[in-house]
């Protein structure tokens, strides 16, 4: 009997549960119209940077394709030659291919990079129907010379890339209120950077 | 007004009763629809998810929606189900589920009741249409000639006769102290107290059944997705799953308006609030035994099929048999 009036008081409580859940706030982020905050430094869509001059930063290394953990860089490079000269230094990326279906977004590639060529923008929406689509090549990747040169992630002002290229478009979600200290990774990085240049 | 009350008054008894029911059709069909949306609303919230939204404002349009949707689609037939039967199925549950409003009453003027027939023996003719009904379902289950839909008619068959058992029992608790079978003399005899109070135990005894007879959660062995798929209709699609889909609703509106005029007081305003309009008391009692329908589906898991059998038999028989004795002695002993 004692049991059995404990299940009643049970059964009441899970009655009573349901109900003022009924009240609550809802968690849910209507995605396409509300979109969520996300960490200044968050890790999307990649993008090929230039330089002031509009010459392409990159220069076929493939430091970047063999930083990354899930093989999902395709490097091959060439020479520059003096009347089609695609970057300041010796060699450029003939063929720059990136398969974001296998790219785990941690960013290894951008900090292998010598020239900060390749960077992360917090662009997240890539979403296709087609397999094939995932492979970004340097169309894609790269910023058009009218875009500006995109902007290293411990050059952006509070780690907020103002001046996302072409690829990442979108607008970014992030709010600079966050109260996220995003800079100090990037200061770091270049001080450490600077010292081992010289 | 009195014009039309005059012309409708001249015109001929079957040419009355067909507008009746197309309005009621009508009615039915459309609170149905927003029951549904109701519902998946209410789920939703209990759930901490906002509900469907997106189809108009607030999510209206979604029945609209829902209905476009089963419109167009494709109409199957299993290679192994018995077609005359397999198509048949879904039309039994939908016919019976709709017949029954020809005996509900919705409320009262004048004297003169809002229904398509008063007729006497109200509450018999009731349950002996709903008690139809299954066959729907187990013929739909059986004709899909595959097992899990055949499985979930078994279950459905066993469960229903369970539980109408205990079901009846319950109005007959009623029916005792209403003296009548007639469901506007039952709500009539409700005028000073409504039964849920005198019969709170066979109120009880009737909620229960009412979800197993309407196959609902926590009772919803018949379609338990987890073990049969979707149970009875596993095969069906298109328009035909629909129909048992609103089969199911509609039947789960019946038993809150039984509710409504057995135990609730029907049309009977509470504590002498009579300038609100009987007929919508009547609603906002069916709308309240309708929520707690859904707050019940949000709470409560899935019985096991077994318990849900000794439950029906050992526990809810005997209590809805001790029930009638009871209210039968004291009706008897009072003279
Ligand atoms: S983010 Fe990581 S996984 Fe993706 S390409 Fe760069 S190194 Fe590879
Ligand atoms: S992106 Fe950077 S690391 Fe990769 S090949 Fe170009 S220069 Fe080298």
């Amino acid at each position: 009997m004692r049991k059995h009036l404990g299940n009643v008081g049970a059964l009441l409580r899970g009655f009573s549960i349901t109900f003022s859940y009924m009240f609550k706030k809802r968690p849910t982020i209507e995605y396409p119209s509300v979109k969520k905050k996300h960490a200044p430094r968050f890790h999307g869509l990649h993008e090929l940077r230039r330089y002031a001059d509009t010459k392409e930063r990159c220069i076929g290394c493939e430091l970047c394709s063999s930083a990354c953990p899930a093989n999902a860089i395709t490097v091959i490079g060439a020479e520059n030659s003096p009347d089609d000269r695609h970057s300041p230094g010796e060699r450029f990326a003939a063929r720059y291919e990136i398969d974001e279906l296998r790219c785990i977004f941690c960013g290894l590639c951008e900090e292998a990079c010598p020239t900060d060529a390749i960077v992360l923008t917090p662009r997240f929406e890539m979403a296709d129907f087609r397999r094939g689509s995932f492979v970004y090549s340097k169309d894609r990747l790269l910023v058009p010379p009218e875009a500006g040169v995109g902007l290293a992630p411990d050059e952006r002002p509070n780690g907020i890339p103002s001046d996302l290229g072409m690829v990442a478009q979108v607008k970014s979600t992030m709010e600079s209120d966050t109260g996220y200290d995003a800079t100090n990774r990037g200061i770091i990085l270049k001080t450490q950077r600077r010292g081992l240049a010289g | 007004m009195d014009a039309l009350v005059a012309t409708l008054n001249a015109a001929p008894l079957w040419l009355v009763i067909l507008i009746k029911s197309a309005l009621l059709l009508l009615v039915v069909v459309t609170t149905f629809a927003y029951a549904m949306l109701f519902e998946r609303k209410i789920l939703g919230w209990m759930q901490l998810r906002p509900g469907p939204n997106r189809v108009g404002p607030w999510g209206l349009l979604q029945p609209a929606a829902d209905a476009a949707k089963l419109i167009l689609k494709e109409d199957l037939t299993p290679k192994t189900a018995d077609p005359l039967i397999y198509r048949l199925a879904p039309f039994i549950s939908l016919i019976t589920a709709f017949a029954v409003y020809a005996v509900i009453p919705f409320g009262e003027n004048n004297g003169s009741l809002w229904a398509i027939g008063d007729v006497n023996a109200g509450i018999l003719l009731l349950m002996a249409i709903s008690s139809i009904g299954v066959y729907g379902i187990s013929l739909g289950g059986w004709a899909s000639g595959s097992k899990y839909p055949l499985l979930g008619s078994v279950r459905a068959t066993a469960q229903m006769i369970s539980y109408e058992l205990s079901m009846s029992m319950s109005f007959v608790g009623v029916l005792i102290l209403a003296g009548t079978t007639s469901l506007a003399g039952i709500v009539h005899a409700q005028a000073s107290m409504w039964f849920f109070i005198p019969q709170c135990f066979g109120f009880l005894i009737y909620v229960i059944t009412a979800v197993a007879e309407t196959n609902r959660t926590p009772f919803d062995l018949v379609e338990a997705e987890t073990e049969l798929v979707g149970g009875f209709h596993t095969e069906y699609s298109g328009l035909r799953f629909g129909s048992f889909f609103i089969a199911e609703y509609v039947n789960m509106l019946t038993v809150a308006c039984i509710a409504t005029l057995l135990f609730l007081g029907g049309w009977n305003a509470p504590f002498g609030l009579t300038m609100i309009p009987g007929i919508l008391w009547f609603v906002m009692k069916v709308g309240a035994f309708l929520f707690f329908y859904m707050w019940l589906r949000a709470t409560l898991p899935r019985f096991r099929y077994d318990r849900l059998m000794a439950f029906g038999w050992k526990i809810l028989l005997p209590a809805a048999t001790l029930n009638l004795i009871i209210t039968a002695l004291i009706v008897a002993l009072r003279g």
